[in-house]
């Protein structure tokens, strides 16, 4: 395998070292947000109403869409700010941690600078645009 | 130099790692699995509401809905939920790394049983129960 030598990662303030935390308090505030999704899910009649796969993936992103095809009568309460905002949330801290874990995993097996900064670049085009297209179907449905 | 690396396939298949290393293969195969799976499902969700009832996303979606792919995508969930759970509490009290082994003993004694339980029920209702 060709040697590319390139800098260690600097120590300190910087970057690399906010998504790291980023990483690590995001994965936090997604089990703070399926705890509360789940909670007000068993509030709101999923007992009776839901089977345990779909209050999964009301979980996983508290999304209107995700309960019509439930037992649930009315999904007003279902829909509305407060839960636009825990899916645009959820939407956010998954989409920062998912990709710059892909960033991570691909650096790992890339060494050329130009490749490295060109991948940078082409993820965070993803996730804007991802992150776009998620808030705009998380507003509409 | 950890930066220096000049390790074959075949040698790093070899590697005895043992279960930190198979918790840190699973994490990433799992993390990777799950971008793929949301990016797609996003879209997927795209083109079926919102933009002119596309078949493309439904079709995505009827992949989704199958109870194999379902079976891979909550091995890949809960996985990652929970060993990442493991990866935060060792990061953030760095003095509990010296038992990260037990922590993965304990990591996969909360898996299992979760796990156990949902491939049940999934294959149950996927062979029509």
């Amino acid at each position: 395998m060709k040697e590319h030598p390139r800098t260690a990662p600097q120590k300190g303030f910087n970057f690399d070292y906010l998504m790291w935390l980023f990483t690590r308090l995001s994965a936090l505030g997604m089990y703070l947000i399926a705890i509360v999704g789940v909670t007000a899910a068993l509030l709101m009649s999923a007992r009776q109403n839901m089977s345990v796969a779909d209050l999964m993936r009301w979980a996983f992103m508290p999304n209107p869409n995700h309960v019509v095809n439930t037992n649930i009568p009315n999904v007003d309460t279902w829909k509305g700010i407060f839960w636009n905002v825990m899916g645009i949330l959820m939407l956010l801290f998954a989409g920062g941690h998912g990709l710059h874990g892909l960033l991570n995993v691909l650096e790992d097996y890339i060494s050329r600078t130009w490749v490295r900064n060109l991948l940078r670049g082409l993820v965070l085009v993803v996730w804007v645009v991802m992150s776009a297209i998620g808030i705009y179907v998380i507003l509409t449905s | 130099m950890g930066l220096k690396r000049n390790v074959g396939l075949m040698e790093g298949l070899r590697y005895q790692g043992k279960g930190p290393m198979l918790t840190y293969y699973l994490h990433r195969i799992s993390g990777l699995s799950i971008v793929i799976f949301v990016a797609l499902h996003i879209l997927a969700g795209y083109l079926s509401n919102q933009a002119w009832g596309s078949s493309t996303g439904l079709f995505i979606n009827s992949i989704y809905e199958s109870w194999i792919f379902q079976i891979y995508i909550f091995f890949c969930a809960l996985f990652h939920a929970i060993n990442g759970l493991r990866i935060v509490i060792l990061d953030l009290w760095p003095k509990l790394i010296e038992y990260q082994r037990e922590a993965i003993w304990i990591e996969w004694l909360v898996f299992l049983p979760i796990y156990s339980i949902a491939l049940f029920v999934i294959i149950r209702s996927g062979l029509g129960g």
